[in-house]
């Protein structure tokens, strides 16, 4: 089998803070990057399904992501919608660590 | 057989009825609105995107099935029969509750000056539409108030190229909630962007075109609004018999003077702890007040802890708020960034309200932080909550720890 994925470079670990997130845009689009308590990173749409607000400005709590807006929260390993007044998921992302960069597949 | 009937589709009621089920309650919800269209938001109303009015529905007609929620909008209750149980609505039908949630929040404030009606005020989806399609380029709009809706209406109007003037009787806006070095940050944004301001003005009369100062000053206008504050709507439930002073008073848990009535949200005056009663005004705090309504009106005993908070956005400035903030407590002020700031408040130490103004939602994470070191009771060295380099983070595990 051949991994047909096309995994994009979206910055270095260490531009995320640790248990922080970091916006990137990529064509057009918005996406918000994690970087868990445990170093594992995670990728996101980057706007908030409620409205569209950027959630990298939220704060990160464990494995939730806040929005910075009116406090709707997500499970930012599985996009799912923990807290009023978000109820719609965010889509989700794989991303990986190779060599200290944060790569994502956005396809 | 056994009705949770809620009177106002607001923000409040609204969650309420949709908590109510989500609590477990399988009997019939009758939610009564007396405005027409879909549960809205109000917030949007006046921070437009891109220039239009943005009605945003709280939620839509499948979840409002799905949650078998019997919605009557357009329809208002027109009296209460307390000790009968039950309340008259304006199409003529009489429903019988087993639980009753007045959520009828809170109606501008009007004017007393000759011309009075001459001014819109600013509370609803109509009165939004019909404010911005006056307020268009070139167009002359008198905004009389400059609290927090008077500001970001003039912001809003500013942007799609009105011609601002606020008239404000205190000697600076937004003096209520706003500490004052945040304050004047926002008013010297409204004035670099063109916005007029009469402080320190009275109001003596309004004319068609204008707005007559108590100083004999005429400001010229073609659209005049009214946003010198809201009262609670009580009417029905002083009507009713039920206790009001400046808001349907309750207990800590909600309840009214009358057994099974709960009242939340904006029309609300809850007595807290202390006994002291306040009406709250603030987004968040209906829909909190609203889930604690729906426990206690399934039987719970729940009390309603009130943690202010709220945001506005100005321009693409936003501001956020935690806590009540006021000058006679200690303040400490953290520089984050050239054009954003926090301040800290603290009350003999103790962390007790934080504020943050900057672009879009910078602060907003840091309020956020704030807010859980108060809910902690911390007390955080003054000196760390003004270095930048310290996390609130970092300051939180400290109180945790402690
Ligand atoms: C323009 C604007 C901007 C705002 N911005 C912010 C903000 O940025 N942040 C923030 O925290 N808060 C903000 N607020 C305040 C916030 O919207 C209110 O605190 C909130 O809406 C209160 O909800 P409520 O359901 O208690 O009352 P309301 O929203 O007033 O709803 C009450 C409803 O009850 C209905 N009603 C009344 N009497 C009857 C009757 N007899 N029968 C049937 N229906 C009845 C009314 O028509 C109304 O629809 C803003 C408010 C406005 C107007
Ligand atoms: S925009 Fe995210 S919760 Fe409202």
């Amino acid at each position: 089998m051949t991994d047909t994925t096309t995994w994009i470079t979206a910055c270095r670990l260490d531009d995320i803070e640790q248990e922080g997130a970091l916006r990137f845009d990529h064509q057009g689009r918005s996406y918000a990057l994690y970087r868990a308590p445990d170093d594992s990173v995670w990728c996101t749409a980057g706007l908030c399904t409620h409205e569209a607000v950027h959630l990298a400005d939220g704060l990160v709590m464990d494995f939730e992501i806040e929005c910075p807006k009116h406090s709707g929260a997500f499970d930012y390993r599985t996009g799912e919608a923990l807290r009023l007044p978000a109820c719609e998921n965010l889509k989700t992302y794989p991303a990986k660590i190779v060599d200290g960069e944060v790569r994502v597949a956005l396809g | 057989m056994d009705a949770m009937v809620i009177i106002g589709a607001g923000e409040c009621g609204t969650r309420a009825a949709f908590a109510l089920r989500e609590q477990g309650w399988d009997g019939a919800i009758t939610l009564i609105g007396a405005e027409a269209g879909l549960p809205y938001e109000r917030p949007p109303l006046s921070k437009p995107l891109a220039g239009a009015v943005h009605r945003k529905p709280i939620c839509d007609d499948a979840a409002l099935r799905a949650a078998r929620i019997d919605y009557l909008p357009g329809v208002s209750a027109t009296a209460v029969d307390a000790p009968g149980r039950s309340v008259r609505l304006s199409d003529g039908r009489r429903l019988p509750w087993h639980r009753l949630l007045m959520a009828t929040g809170a109606r501008p404030r009007r004017l007393a000056c000759p011309g009075a009606g001459l001014a819109r005020g600013f509370r609803s989806d109509a009165d939004a539409a019909r404010i911005f399609a006056g307020g268009t380029a070139g167009a002359r709009v008198a905004i009389i108030g400059a609290g927090l809706i008077g500001m970001e209406l003039a912001a809003a109007l500013r942007v799609r190229g009105a011609e601002v003037a606020v008239v404000e009787s205190a000697a600076a806006p937004l003096g209520r909630a706003v500490p004052p070095h945040l304050a004047a940050r926002l008013h010297a944004r409204h004035l670099a962007e063109g916005v007029t301001f009469h402080l320190g003005a009275g109001v003596a009369a309004l004319e068609e075109g204008g707005v007559i100062l108590a100083d004999g000053r005429r400001i010229p206008a073609d659209h005049i609004v009214a946003a010198i504050g809201v009262s609670p709507d009580t009417a029905l439930a002083e009507a009713a018999g039920l206790d009001c002073a400046n808001g349907i008073l309750t207990d800590r848990f909600l309840c009214t003077s009358h057994a099974g009535i709960l009242a939340a949200g904006d029309c609300a005056s809850v007595r807290d702890e202390a006994g002291v009663a306040r009406r709250s005004e603030s987004w968040r705090d209906a829909r909190l007040q609203a889930e604690t309504a729906a426990r206690n009106m399934l039987g719970a005993s729940q009390a309603h802890v009130a943690r202010p908070w709220f945001w506005s956005d100005q321009f693409d400035l936003g501001l956020q708020i935690a806590g009540r903030p006021s000058t006679d407590q200690a303040m400490v002020r953290r520089i984050i960034a050239q054009d954003a700031e926090l301040s800290f408040h603290l009350d003999g130490g103790r962390l007790v309200a934080a504020a943050g103004l900057g672009p879009g939602n910078c602060v907003a994470r840091d309020i956020r932080l704030a807010e859980m070191l108060i809910e902690a009771d911390a007390r955080p060295d003054p000196s760390a909550l003004a270095d930048p380099a310290i996390t609130l983070k970092a300051l939180l595990r400290t109180a945790k720890a402690a």
